[in-house]
């Protein structure tokens, strides 16, 4: 499977990526280059393999816990690093007209 | 001795014998970084007064019989781990003025036993590299140079190549780094010191920078196989905020270095034999083994078939994860801000000029395989061949109770070769990356010198939650190395 352009173009915007024009056929090329070398995962017989989610070595079951409310009321905290702020609200360009 | 070159476990004992003092070893390391980090720049931010500071209280809480186990212990901390109050970047651009509001865990009981930190050290951005060059805060030198090239400046590895060259050169007397694909084991052995990314699950991930959650581990990088275990012990542990963390009690690893490998089968993997792999670190890894079985341990040939598929696995998965944890990275809530015409235009612009090509690389790729119509051919088939790989794993343990391989398959390369082909620079955690995808610890142990005089390093792989073994094998094979040469450039 070999990405063309236009692939790339639409994979960088689910990815909210900007992309120049003179930037696609140098990823194009990377990509296809990563993309070719991880192709040999298909000659593998993975019938019947339940896949492998999660890291951990054993069987994993992730554990449960109180449905209750541990932190808050650190708006202060949240806010702290925001690039830009309303109030106890964090701002970005207008989106609704 | 000067106190920069005391091992962790004897700046321990100096420090109990009062000797010295927390504040007097902080100094010196603090004199070493100012004259050495110019040039190694293995330190992102260095935190000189935060750490006088912190050894004065570990002073008076010495002073008052209230020393944790690492007090007063000078460390460094890879700057993917949020410390509290303290800039931390992930060697990116795109975190920008970032101050954490709160502490990762590991660091926060390396506090509660009393360790002081210097700062935060280098890496590459995100943690996705082997070289230490994608680091938007330039290159670390690794403090080792070739004999017949001295002038030529080489990586120390990565991705916590900052980590593991502050150790070497003596700029710290150990350091936090993390482990994905090899993280810690490739650039410890590229630096000529030991470092173990132990079983996922054993320490806490709440607080590290997340990259591939379900490869990514915390581990120790220090001098000696012992100061890894004193340092593990510290770091381990379950949190109740990380839900992948292993309910189960931490062991005296300390107490397991020294308690040699007699009786021990140790596998000896076939598949790592790669075609063309430089015969010096084929003859290490022979001399390995015969050092082990000189210890009393027996060596027997193992098979694990599917190795020759965990890179291409690795860059599937890591990838996949890597992508959606990024997503985070948007301009809105904290970190760097482009401005746009819209927010979708901000969300690009800010992407775009705050990831390096490493990580748009690979932001790209894990879009790719999880977008619609791909995600069975890739992102499902990886996630079963990798379901294989650790079976491979599990049916070995049937016939060692622990694996040694070369830690890297080369030593240390120069910073002006092989950047061109993304491919062949993931080479280089081809030994390393299938503990990953098993979740198994793996431990790095500098064993030798090449021709050149650069470090080698042997890799121990043991059963999940049996980092004891894997200290007690790595420290069998440390004493028979004897490794004692040094760094060119050192504190």
């Amino acid at each position: 499977m070999s990405l063309d352009a236009a692939t790339v173009r639409r994979v960088a915007n689910l990815a909210r990526l900007r992309l120049e024009e003179s930037e696609v056929e140098t990823l194009r090329g990377e990509l296809n280059g990563i993309l070719g070398w991880i192709e040999q995962l298909q000659e593998v017989d993975t019938e019947g393999v339940e896949p492998m989610a999660g890291g951990a070595p054993g069987e994993a079951r992730l554990p449960w816990r109180a449905d209750a409310v541990t932190d808050g009321g650190i708006a202060g905290k949240v806010l702290a690093n925001a690039p830009d702020r309303e109030g106890d609200y964090f701002a970005v360009p207008k989106v609704v007209e | 001795m000067r106190p920069t070159d005391l091992t962790l476990a004897q700046g321990l004992a100096a420090l109990e014998r009062r000797e010295i003092s927390a504040l007097e070893l902080a100094d010196a390391f603090l004199a070493a970084i100012e004259r050495l980090n110019p040039r190694l720049n293995a330190y992102i931010t260095v935190t000189a007064e935060a750490a006088r500071e912190a050894a004065r209280a570990s002073d008076a809480r010495r002073a008052r019989g209230e020393a944790g186990p690492l007090e007063g212990i000078p460390l460094g901390i890879k700057d993917l781990f949020c410390t509290e109050g303290v800039r931390t970047t992930a060697a990116s651009r795109i975190l920008g003025p970032f101050v954490p509001p709160y502490e990762s865990t590991v660091t926060a009981q390396l506090k509660r036993d009393g360790a002081v930190f210097l700062g935060k050290l280098n890496m590459d951005e995100f943690a996705m590299g082997s070289s230490n060059l994608t680091s938007a805060y330039g290159p670390v030198e690794n403090p080792w140079s070739r004999a017949n090239d001295p002038a030529r400046r080489l990586v120390p590895g990565g991705s916590s190549g900052g980590s593991a060259a502050a150790v070497a050169a003596r700029l710290a007397m150990g350091a936090t780094a993390t482990d994905t694909g090899g993280s810690i084991r490739q650039p410890a052995a590229f630096c000529g010191i030991a470092g173990i990314k132990p079983t996922y699950g054993r320490c806490s991930r709440f607080g590290i920078v997340a990259f591939a959650s379900s490869l990514d581990q915390a581990g120790p990088v220090a001098r000696t196989v012992e100061d890894c275990a004193i340092l593990l012990r510290s770091m381990a542990g379950h949190d109740p905020k990380d839900s992948t963390s292993a309910r189960l009690p931490v062991p005296d690893f300390r107490a397991a270095v020294g308690r040699g490998v007699k009786g021990l089968r140790i596998g000896v993997p076939e598949e790592y034999r790669l075609p063309g792999m430089a015969p010096e670190i084929e003859a290490l890894w022979e001399q390995g083994l015969a050092w082990l079985r000189e210890a009393g341990a027996e060596t027997v040939p193992i098979s694990l078939p599917h190795t020759k598929y965990a890179l291409p696995t690795y860059y599937v998965v890591a990838p996949a994860e890597a992508s959606s944890n990024l997503a985070r990275y948007d301009g809105v809530r904290f970190g760097l801000r482009e401005s746009g015409a819209d927010l979708k235009d901000l969300y690009e612009r800010t992407r775009a000029r705050g990831f390096g090509a490493e990580v748009r690389r690979r932001i790209m790729i894990g879009t790719y395989v999880l977008s619609a119509g791909y995600y069975d051919a890739y992102y499902l088939k990886a996630q079963k061949v990798r379901a294989l790989i650790r079976r491979d794993f599990e049916q070995a343990w049937s016939r060692c109770d622990a694996i040694v391989t070369p830690a890297t398959p080369t030593a240390a390369f120069a910073m002006d070769e092989r950047q061109d082909d993304p491919v062949t620079m993931y080479l280089n955690d081809v030994f390393t990356v299938t503990a990953n995808l098993a979740g198994l610890p793996g431990l790095a142990v500098p064993a030798g010198l090449d021709s050149q005089g650069l470090p080698l390093g042997l890799q121990v792989i043991g059963r999940a939650f049996d980092e004891e073994t894997v200290f007690a094998v790595g420290g069998a094979l440390e004493r028979a190395a004897g490794f004692t040469a040094q760094p060119g450039i050192m504190a």
